[in-house]
């Protein structure tokens, strides 16, 4: 949970692409370090938590901060191009730079999920805001039980990260499962259906689990509605959500859903807070 | 606050007298004045730009000024716009961003130049937004800068109601038509003149300066039942003033589709509510492109961007925008503030082009509810 971290600023501090890696055909993550040394020492942030990744002349968007095992210096943004400013971003080169103002918002549990099992569920670009929470839990794997990572997918080829799953395959008491719900074949070890399908036979005491979901909101209320049948309390559920976000700190309204402003109040929120309003169309 | 002066009298004449000490303050005055068939606050220096002897005719759907040649200067209820823009403009810069020849980006933030404004008129169920204002851009902690430095530089100087239009119901959301607090200094109007009393120390020295005489009591009296009759006056009035129970569990009601049928989906209520914050941020880059601005600009849950995510509204139609708006405003806001979000200056009512009235329309959530119990 977000500790008493300093207010961030309302202006975005400059920061250097160190390097731009192509996740998939439209998935991209940028590796960022803030220019200023100072600045980049006092960052810290929790996992879940997200920052304005400012495009010069173009605008800013709300994108989760995936931590880097290697670097901590390096801030990793992974970013589906699909608007004019992620587009933008998606065409910067190693060098060039942007702007960037966070952390915002609430993050996961960590602490709460400790000496808990923990249940990890994702669908599509949604494993990007939870890599920071599995890294937590390997730095740290004697304080969790055991972890289980179920991330789905259409297609296979979508996949990203393979590496960090391949990485997460291999870490004690862990077990990673990955469906891809669109095609009728596919390699081993994939699944041919939803994830929803294996959340019951995972090697999980899911009565002392955590469960953080991140992914499509269909598939989180799926998930969420399938956990709550299996025995997880409704304030074990923890959902990342997603709304239009322009200034990341509850002011300009845009993310609003019922008595909460996502951006401040999340976007991690468990189910007993957030299931009724998720369940109403077009809220 | 605390009104150590007492209560004095202003007579008209003397009115231009406290416009010369807030010039002399070194304050701008912004105070009410007619501008294209409405009343709206703008920058003056005068009191001859007063709409004085103008009265306001508002309805659903209907707003019409007339002049009745009365010596007053606030024979009418509300202007077209409160005082928001005042804290909060239309349109601000945020910060810049400048690229050097190396390609190094800069960021300074932008604040407007210190200016001291005296607001002068304010009523009642304008001060009661400025409070709730300071509540949503003024959070412990967290406050915002733009808004914070507008607001230690404003004065505000009130003006109790003595009229009430066909839209008011300030009585019933207990946020008028007198102004209890928050205000610098507040004036009720007489036939010839205002009684005056100070809510700040700064109130008071302007006061003071003013070498006015005390009230008589016939005077104060004459002003009690003023407010009296004003709120005795308003038409209408708010069902309840937490409308979260009679919400619950109504968000697929068909009444949401009926009011649908009938809004424009225009945005309207939400540009002229006295206490609608939302905004959108967006870039005014230079033509050269190496210098860019970033702006607030006022945005409306009625817009199909506001919920835009991915390029796809979340709310998608005239059905999920209005039922945003008003469970947001008279149920949402005491979850997240602790108040009602509305002030009762019928504002949204007025303006609303096809007439969609708030008050009628909560109603029926009250009413049907009530229904469903019995």
């Amino acid at each position: 949970m977000s500790q008493a971290a300093p207010t961030p600023t309302r202006v975005p501090m400059s920061a250097e692409v160190v390097e731009r890696q192509q996740e998939s055909s439209d998935v991209f993550t940028l590796r960022i370090r803030l220019t200023d040394p100072q600045l980049r020492q006092q960052y810290t942030f929790q996992p879940g938590q997200f920052n304005m990744v400012y495009l010069h002349g173009v605008g800013e968007v709300a994108i989760s901060i995936v931590s880097d095992r290697e670097d901590h210096t390096l801030l990793n943004h992974t970013i589906r191009a699909v608007g004019r400013a992620t587009r933008g971003l998606e065409q910067l080169q190693p060098g060039q730079q942007i702007g960037l103002r966070g952390p915002y918002g609430r993050g996961w549990p960590m602490e709460l999920a400790k000496g808990k099992e923990l249940v990890i569920v994702t669908g599509g670009l949604g494993c990007a805001p939870v890599v920071a929470a599995i890294t937590a839990v390997e730095q740290q794997r004697s304080e969790y039980g055991r972890l289980a990572i179920v991330e789905g997918v259409r297609h296979h080829q979508d996949l990203i990260y393979p590496d960090r799953f391949q990485h997460w395959r291999q870490m004690e008491r862990t077990e990673v499962v990955l469906c891809c719900s669109e095609e009728k074949a596919a390699p081993w070890p994939w699944h041919t259906d939803r994830v929803t399908s294996h959340l019951q036979e995972m090697d999980i005491d899911l009565k002392n689990a955590v469960a953080l979901l991140c992914g499509p909101e269909g598939m989180m209320v799926a998930a969420a509605e399938t956990l709550l049948q299996q025995g997880v309390s409704a304030d074990r559920i923890w959902l990342s959500l997603e709304r239009n976000m322009q200034c990341g700190d509850g002011f300009c309204g845009h993310c609003q859903l019922g008595r909460y402003f996502i951006c401040r109040d999340g976007p991690v929120f468990n189910w007993g807070e957030i299931g009724d309003l998720l369940k109403v169309k077009g809220l | 606050m605390g009104a150590t002066s007492g209560v004095q009298f202003l007579p008209f004449k003397e009115l231009e007298l406290l416009f010369q000490q807030f010039i002399q303050a070194g304050y701008s005055i912004h105070a009410p004045q007619v501008v294209d068939g409405a009343i709206l606050y703008s920058e003056t220096e005068s009191i001859d730009m007063l709409p004085r002897g103008v009265v306001d005719h508002q309805q659903p759907g209907h707003y019409r000024l007339t002049e009745t040649g009365g010596s007053r200067y606030f024979s009418w209820s509300s202007a077209l716009q409160g005082v928001k823009a005042a804290l909060f403009p239309p349109s601000e810069v945020l910060w810049s961003a400048e690229q050097q020849a190396g390609g190094e980006l800069d960021f300074t933030q932008v604040l407007a130049p210190q200016q001291a404004v005296a607001l002068f008129g304010v009523r009642a169920c304008d001060l009661a937004a400025i409070k709730l204002m300071d509540r949503h851009f003024l959070r412990s902690g967290a406050e915002d800068p733009w808004y914070q430095q507008r607001r230690a530089n404003l004065l505000l100087i009130t003006v109790s109601c003595s009229s009430a239009s066909g839209s008011c119901f300030c009585a019933s959301t207990a946020t008028g038509p007198e102004s209890e607090s928050g205000f610098d200094l507040r004036l009720d109007e007489l036939d010839t003149g205002f009684l005056i009393r100070s809510g700040s120390e700064q109130g008071e020295i302007l006061q003071a300066q003013l070498g006015l005489k005390e009230a008589k009591p016939e005077q104060l009296a004459k002003a009690d039942e003023q407010l009296h009759t004003v709120a005795t006056q308003q038409q209408r009035a708010i069902a309840t003033n937490d409308f979260r129970c009679h919400f619950t569990g109504q968000e697929e009601s068909p009444v949401w589709q009926q009011i649908a049928d009938r809004c424009l989906g225009c945005g309207n209520c939400t540009a002229v509510c006295p206490t609608c914050f939302c905004h959108r941020e967006e870039e005014v880059p230079s033509l050269d492109l190496q210098g860019s601005l970033h702006q607030r600009v006022w945005d409306s849950c009625f817009s199909g961007e506001h919920s835009q995510l991915h390029g796809v509204p979340v709310r998608t139609g005239r059905r999920e925008r209005y039922r945003q708006w008003m469970m947001h405003k008279l149920a949402g806001w005491h979850d997240q503030f602790g108040e009602s979000g509305c002030v009762g200056c019928g504002r949204c009512i007025t303006w609303c082009p096809t007439g969609v009235d708030l008050l009628e329309e909560s109603a029926r959530f009250v009413r049907d509810q009530l229904r469903d119990q019995s």
